[in-house]
């Protein structure tokens, strides 16, 4: 296919300019490259891309980027105001300049991967495609042949890092659209904590292809909080898959929140591989236009006595389409397991699609699972009742939506996180009433 | 400041409202009552501005500006605010929120500024007490889970907050118990001025034991057959309904 030939013939490109590799590394991309020719794009009839059509990406003409230039006052303004350990990459190249990771608690280390590679290349050859392998899916085929840059995370046994790290991903406005496809490896010691942040966000004009894989590994008892905020401009494309790996005790929570591009593909594993695991999985999409947005989870429970709790939000206006599929997956003998879902859908508009299937197996009979859909409109008595006391109809409808989003939303702990979302989702609502200072007020009042 | 003339409307169909005529003045209080079916709720309705009634014939206007004209927000801003029979459950809208928003929209349409915090937290203070609610409340989504009586409260909260000029209760008596009762009978009590009118809509005579109204009116069939002051509400509560049915009969 033509289509999967442009990608090869990029990747030989880059093969022939790039110097000597380590044998694992070349064998790796040969096997990455040789998979994605075999499985090809995805079309509909493949079923866990049967509504998501990435035509835009297959017949997209996309290059590597050369160099990575983002105009320092603009990635200001994008990035989190938050005091964090940061990696910044502009379309997919590291950009020391951009970055500033302060200091690292001992037996913690952050890494550029490409660093990474130079300094110790065989302890990275022992975790990169450890988690996520090149059968997932084309794009994780095609992430593992190309590649080079993303980061290397490792925590000692019971290091905290208290501050969260955050991977920015910038894409930029150019005249001609770049790929990139960043990889990221996390190496959680027994007992650790953190909290990982990975940002897609880039210029207004971009139209840029960002293929991620995450491999993230949790020894006993390791604690890992991760976000993901995508608001990355209207005409880039996302996809991206995290591989989680859970050892005894740990816990993992995921906020995955799904604001931007015309397409964005996420893809969540985790396997419960030791008692006690626990995995939790937010969510919430919001489309507008003709974005499409969609969420692949998957929860293998390999081990008795592991719980996940899944609770995804998505809403949808305009056109927009929006794809949730939860999956649990309960192994033979994987006795007193708890596993619940829950995703509820909100259509702004006639024209919005949402196809949710929760999706149960279940090879244990001593278990403790549910899970459940619903999709609805806002309700109308209560945009009446809200008029009725003066509000305008698109106040009234933005404090709704607000309202929905609220269930998952004040699970968020990162407040600049939050407003990121809240802004996106009820405009300018929040900053026009002053809601986080009234918030405070009646907090005060109620304290006194 | 608020007249009804020859209001004809149907729902569904269903002709409810059959020349209904009704003038309130500034600094009355008007009841009306009548049995289930005449048409009360859909009269509260059709001035709020609530979809699915539709108004064949005849007026409302408010202050001299045609109320069917407005559009639901305009006639809240304009200080025509109805009290909900069954007040809704908007889950995650924290009632503090509800109630800056609604404040500040009235506020702009009078062409003042936002409200400063400190003293909109000072006036919700002091309504919450006079409620008898308690301050937790604010944070708590509108309605959600609330019993029937703080379901009143909350929206009698809102009036005195509010301050409209014409507050339009329905069945605001529906589901208290005496303390509730009480409480907003005093609620209301306290909006009752000379540059305001209050307009309840009540099956039950109780509500006009705490609130003495100005003026009764009898709603039956989807007109108003009978109008009279306070001791017509004692005497409808004593005779039923019958006697007026068969004397605007007769």
């Amino acid at each position: 296919m033509s289509e999967v030939q442009g990608f090869l013939d990029r990747l030989s490109e880059r093969a022939a300019t790039r110097g000597a590799e380590p044998t694992w590394i070349a064998a790796r991309r040969q096997a990455g490259a040789a998979r994605f020719e075999a499985l090809g794009f995805p079309d509909r009839k493949v079923e866990a891309w049967k509504y998501t059509d990435v035509r835009g990406i297959a017949r997209g003409d996309f290059a590597l980027a050369e160099s990575a230039e983002f105009s320092p006052a603009s990635a200001a303004a994008l990035t989190l105001p938050i005091a964090a350990h940061r990696l910044t990459f502009v379309d997919g190249l590291f950009a020391p300049a951009l970055s500033d990771l302060g200091e690292l608690p001992a037996g913690v280390s952050v890494e550029p991967l490409s660093q990474a590679l130079a300094a110790n290349h065989e302890a990275v050859g022992g975790a990169l495609g450890r988690l996520a392998g090149v059968d997932f899916s084309p794009f994780t085929a095609l992430n593992t042949a190309f590649a080079e840059e993303g980061a290397v995370i490792r925590l000692a046994p019971g290091a905290v890092v208290e501050r969260p790290i955050v991977l920015q991903f910038l894409s930029s406005a150019r005249s001609a659209p770049v790929m990139s496809h960043p990889r990221v490896l996390v190496e959680a010691g027994a007992r650790s904590q953190a909290t990982l942040i990975e940002h897609q966000v880039g210029e207004e004009g971009a139209a840029n292809f960002s293929n991620l894989v995450s491999e993230l590994l949790l020894e006993r008892g390791a604690i890992l909080t991760h976000y993901k905020l995508q608001e990355l401009p209207q005409g880039d494309h996302h996809i991206a898959s995290l591989h989680v790996d859970q050892a005894r005790d740990s816990r993992f929570t995921s906020f995955n929140l799904n604001l931007g591009g015309a397409l964005a593909r996420n893809d969540i594993v985790t396997d419960l591989n030791g008692q006690g695991a626990e995995a939790n999985f937010f969510g919430l999409f919001f489309g507008q236009g003709r974005q499409v947005l969609d969420t692949h989870t998957l929860a293998n429970h390999n081990a008795p006595l592991t719980f996940s709790n899944e609770n995804y939000k998505g809403i949808l206006d305009d056109r927009a389409r929006g794809i949730f599929n939860g999956k649990v997956i309960v192994k033979r003998d994987s006795q007193k397991i708890e596993a619940h879902q829950n995703n509820a859908n909100l259509l702004l508009s006639d024209r919005a699609e949402i196809d949710t299937k929760p999706e149960l197996e279940i090879y244990a009979d001593d278990v403790k699972c549910s899970h459940g859909a619903t999709t609805g409109q806002l309700d109308q008595e209560a945009i009446f009742a809200l008029r009725a006391r003066g509000i305008d109809e698109a106040t009234a409808r933005g404090l709704l939506t607000l309202a929905f989003a609220g269930e998952v939303m004040e699970r968020v702990a990162i407040d600049a996180v939050a407003e990121r979302v809240e802004l996106a989702v009820a405009g300018k609502l929040p900053e026009r009433f002053n809601l986080a200072g009234l918030v405070e007020a009646a907090v005060a009042l109620h304290e006194e | 400041m608020l007249e009804v003339k020859d209001l004809h409307v149907t729902v569904e169909g269903k002709h409810i409202l059959k020349g209904l005529n009704l003038t309130v003045a500034a600094g009355q209080v008007h009841a009306i009552m009548g049995p289930n079916g005449a048409g009360k709720s859909t009269l509260s309705a059709v001035i709020a501005g609530k979809e699915g009634y539709e108004v064949t014939q005849g007026s409302i206007t408010f202050d001299g500006q045609d109320v069917l004209e407005m559009e639901i927000e305009e006639r809240a801003r304009a200080g025509l605010l109805l009290g909900f029979q069954y007040p809704v459950e908007i889950p995650g809208v924290k009632n503090i929120y509800l109630l800056k928003a609604a404040l500040n929209a009235k506020r702009e349409a009078e062409g003042l500024g936002e409200i400063p915090a400190p003293e909109f937290m000072k006036l919700i203070k002091e309504k919450i007490a006079f409620m008898k609610m308690d301050a937790s409340f604010l944070q708590r989504a509108v309605n959600e889970g609330f019993s029937g009586g703080e379901k009143k409260r909350n929206e009698i909260l809102q009036m005195l907050v509010l301050q409209p000029k014409l507050a339009l209760l329905d069945e605001i008596d529906s589901g208290l118990d005496i303390d509730a009762m009480k409480v907003v009978a005093d609620g209301v009590n306290s909006l009752r001025a000379a540059d305001r009118a209050i307009l309840m809509v009540t099956h039950y005579q109780r509500l006009l034991d705490h609130i003495t109204p100005d003026v009764v009116h009898v709603l039956v069939d989807g007109r108003i057959v009978k109008s009279g002051d306070a001791e017509l509400a004692k005497e409808l509560e004593a005779r039923g309904y019958d006697w007026v049915l068969e004397e605007s009969a007769a």
